[in-house]
């Protein structure tokens, strides 16, 4: 005679009881998902009920992924940049000591810097490494920890290498990407898109999803630009770019006129950083322009700036374009201003959003852009849906063409099993993609193998003349070393999936994976109890498996 | 029942009879595919190719050739461009039914994304209605990084079910499951070179479900090999390997119908989108199951396990 515990009875009901109560709402997937976005309507699903719905994926609702790379690259050349210049500055006054200086290299690794007298190199080294304690000089550029040593600095004959150390380097890295993701995440956000996801991906990626968008454009048009906005004081203008420019200057083109080229101080008088607001307006002329506002501080170098060159030309520059150059007619003095240039309304709009989410400190590459229409996904989901129905009933009446009565618990045992996955899956937030769609239905034929196994054990064991109840009980104990080595052979290449897989791929796994679990449950604890209970119940003479 | 008794009659089957020709078969399938995957090679999807793929559906019929003469005179390199015919789709989902035709169309990769832009505004100067369903673009860096994590996870799941089965039972059991398993990828490979599905991540996805599903049936007979081998110490051993498989027989036919039941309505009724997934894993469950039998036991009987283990290290094949 089988014995049957109360706790066990009562622990398998409470696990498919509260798998129900979680997978609840996913069977009256549109009500909740209309209740979700407003909550007054009441009737359509009651308050007590849980209202989790399955996560479902880009692939499935429709919506743009981007996979970007912050050009990290760019800022550290950025930065060997300015320390050339200050490094420059410092060393032309040793010149007598040193000889001739000059920068022998352009990649954004590291600086190199070539001197005259080689035997004097150390003494010209030891003249760098005063910035290496010049945490003034790095602070005000990038702030974060710079308590250690910053740069690495080696010689060759007479060349001499700087290069960040790893530490600052990483720490740099860091810094470029985790503003990069703010900065994206407000540029995302004013698009007003319903939930999306941004994430940060490996060592310097940037993964961004928009459910519901139906097309990339715009957001490419957001994300694509870096935005930045420098307040430049302009040394002259010609039509040739061929300036005689010192260290500290830089030829810029223009926006407006093709032919014209500005000659700018490179260090900005001031810059987008500082803005506090941007919004779009219009000029006097009723042309779309933005309007803006400084902080404090950059409110009273402004003010000083314009008092100071009245009548002198005064240069925008967003990107390194000027978009416009107007001249200074007064002293500015309250840190507000306006931006005209040939805008459209639309233009001016993003511009006002681009500047009030902030320069990107880097600029971004697309990697990888996906986009799925909504009406796509709802057939994806349609078709998935079917399919899973009607696989689901062939291996229904299957199983019960083959085992009958015991084809039926384990048909129970396959249901319970569909609503063991959903209820986890909504439980984990785990997103449902088409793959993870397809997962769940190879789970519908896969979940019955442990059933299977079990099954062809006991009828064996029925043809050993063994009797009905030792044969069901020997039937489960041998079969369990296979059930075992079976689903943890599936379980590693669900888990290789999910650790290697990227985007839908990862759904298919989780799903498989949650498959795996819940029909070895379902098969050793729920069928088992069905038929110890029949057992028990009827006390059947012969067994008709 | 219908089906009850019905697999019970096949318990005298000789499995090894013609094992030997099937070795051959096996092994010209797999030299076969090789000789396909390099010479015809495998019709890469974007994911792996890098490039932009748009997914385009008109309210009017036209044809693949108006779309080729549409966008045949920019110059955007290598263009292909296929229909989609599906009835059965139709049958199984609404919105799309309306449409007239559904086009697939790749293009190279060239620089930036103005590709999408480009194709994007010819099309819609030839077809006014034409709707965008799916457009797709990857960059060549992040192709390559797919590539590179498809064979990685291909190769590390191999490696670790090897470690699992040397674990579990003994080497030979294991030599035998991954040359199953290799088997397994290679045919698939081929049938993918000669059938020119696209291969894209799910079917990297679908060969390591496949590799799973090998395994699972080789598990299984291989558990039975090792509980006979100690049940039955002086029978024979292509004897117990033949007895095993009798033994596991209904199970393996009853588990590969139902998934194939599962499949198949996926196949059919599943939509456009995952049907080569679900073709890699039809395709992997006839040949992982074909191979748990006549590679993976044919292996076993090959290279002859030992007997004596059970004395000498109770540490190896430990069973539940």
């Amino acid at each position: 005679m089988p014995k049957l515990s109360y706790f066990r009875i009562a622990l398998i009901a409470l696990i498919c009881l509260s798998a129900l109560w979680f997978a609840s709402p996913n069977f009256f997937y549109s009500s909740v998902d209309k209740k979700l976005n407003d909550p007054n309507q009441t009737s359509l699903w009651p308050d007590f009920m849980p209202s989790t719905l399955i996560k479902l994926g880009l692939d499935l609702r429709g919506g743009v992924y981007m996979l970007l790379e912050v050009k990290t690259n760019d800022v550290m050349r950025e930065k060997f940049d300015f320390l050339w210049a200050d490094i420059r500055r410092s060393l032309v006054k040793k010149r007598k000591e040193i000889g001739s200086i000059r920068r022998i290299d352009s990649s954004g690794d590291q600086l190199e810097i070539q001197i005259g007298k080689q035997e004097n190199i150390d003494f010209a080294i030891k003249e760098i490494e005063k910035f290496n304690s010049s945490t003034e000089l790095f602070s005000s550029r990038w702030s974060g920890s710079v308590t250690r040593e910053i740069l690495e600095i080696s010689s060759f004959e007479n060349i001499i290498s700087i290069t960040f150390s790893d530490e600052q380097r990483t720490a740099l890295e860091k810094q470029v990407i985790d503003q990069s993701l703010e900065i994206i995440r407000r540029r995302v956000d004013e698009t007003g898109t319903r939930e999306p996801t941004i994430q940060k991906q490996g060592r310097k990626r940037v993964l961004v999803q928009v459910p519901g968008l139906g097309s990339s454009e715009e957001l490419i048009a957001l994300l694509g630009k870096t935005a930045k906005l420098t307040f430049n004081e302009v040394i002259s203008i010609d039509t040739s770019s061929n300036f005689p420019a010192k260290i500290d200057e830089v030829v810029v083109g223009s926006e407006e006129n093709k032919d014209l080229f500005f000659l700018l101080k490179k260090r900005p008088v001031v810059s987008g950083n500082n803005l506090t607001n941007a919004q779009p307006s219009f000029d006097e002329n009723g042309l779309p322009a933005v309007s803006f506002n400084f902080n404090p501080s950059a409110a009273l170098k402004f003010g000083n700036y314009t008092r100071d060159n009245i009548g002198s030309p005064f240069a925008i520059v967003l990107d390194d374009v000027v978009i416009s150059a107007p001249t200074i007619r007064s002293h500015i003095p309250g840190g507000s201003g306006i931006i005209t240039g040939n805008f459209s309304v639309e233009e001016s709009n993003r511009l006002a959003i681009l500047l009030r989410s902030g320069a990107l400190p880097a600029e971004i590459e697309v990697l990888e852009l996906r986009t799925i229409g909504p009406e796509l996904g709802r057939d994806s989901i349609n078709a998935g849906k079917f399919a899973a129905i009607v696989g689901g009933i062939l291996v229904l009446v299957f199983m019960w063409l083959s085992y009958g009565l015991f084809g039926i618990f384990a048909n129970v045992a396959l249901i319970l099993n569909i609503i063991l996955v959903m209820a986890l899956l909504s439980i984990i937030g785990a997103t449902l993609t088409l793959p993870g769609i397809a997962g769940i239905v190879l789970t519908i034929g896969m979940a019955v193998d442990a059933n299977v196994l079990v099954f062809e054990r006991i009828k064996e064991e029925i043809k050993n003349n063994s009797s009905i109840y030792n044969a069901i009980k020997v039937g489960y104990e041998k079969a369990l070393s296979s059930i075992v080595d079976a689903n943890v052979t599936t379980m590693i290449a669900a888990i290789i999936l999910f650790f290697f897989g990227s985007g839908p791929i990862k759904g298919f796994s989780v799903t498989l994976g949650l498959g795996i679990i819940t029909s070895v449950f379902t098969a050793l604890l729920i069928t088992r109890l069905f038929i110890d209970l029949y057992m028990l119940f009827y006390k059947p003479k012969v067994l008709r498996v | 029942m219908l089906f009850r008794g019905l697999f019970n009659q096949w318990n005298e089957i000789e499995f090894f009879r013609f094992s030997n020709v099937l070795s051959f078969v096996s092994l010209g399938a797999i030299a076969m595919s090789i000789i396909l995957f390099l010479i015809i090679g495998l019709n890469y999807g974007i994911d792996f190719r890098g490039g932009t793929m748009f997914m385009v559906s008109t309210p009017e019929k036209i044809k693949v050739s108006d779309i080729r003469n549409t966008l045949g005179g920019s110059n955007l390199g290598d263009i292909s461009i296929s229909e989609t015919t599906d009835p059965l789709e139709k049958l199984s989902a609404g919105t799309l039914a309306n449409n007239n035709s559904i086009f697939i169309i790749k293009v190279e990769k060239i620089k930036g994304f103005d590709v999408e832009a480009m194709v994007k505004s010819l099309l819609q100067d030839r077809e006014p209605n034409i709707k965008f369903l799916q457009i797709e673009s990857v960059g060549s860096k992040v192709s390559s990084e797919l590539v590179r994590n498809g064979m990685l996870a291909v190769f590390f799941a191999v490696i670790s079910v090897l470690v699992y089965i040397w674990l579990r039972f003994e080497w030979q059991f294991a030599l035998g499951a991954i040359v199953a398993l290799i088997h397994d990828v290679i045919l698939t490979i081929g049938v993918f070179s000669i059938l020119r599905y696209e291969f894209n991540l799910s079917i990297v996805a679908a060969l390591l479900t496949i590799i799973g599903y090998s395994l699972n049936d080789t598990v299984v007979v291989f558990d039975r090999v090792r509980e006979n081998l100690r049940h039955f110490k002086s029978m024979a051993l292509p004897k117990v390997l033949n007895m095993s498989i009798n033994n596991t027989f209904s199970r393996t036919i009853m588990t590969s119908v139902t998934t194939l039941l599962a499949l198949f309505a996926l196949y059919l009724v599943g939509g456009d989108v995952i049907r080569g997934f679900t073709f890699a894993m039809i395709w992997g469950v006839l040949v992982g199951t074909y191979s748990s039998i006549f590679v993976a036991a044919k292996i076993l009987l090959i290279l002859d396990v030992k007997r004596n283990w059970e004395e000498k290290d109770s540490k190896a094949g430990t069973q539940f």
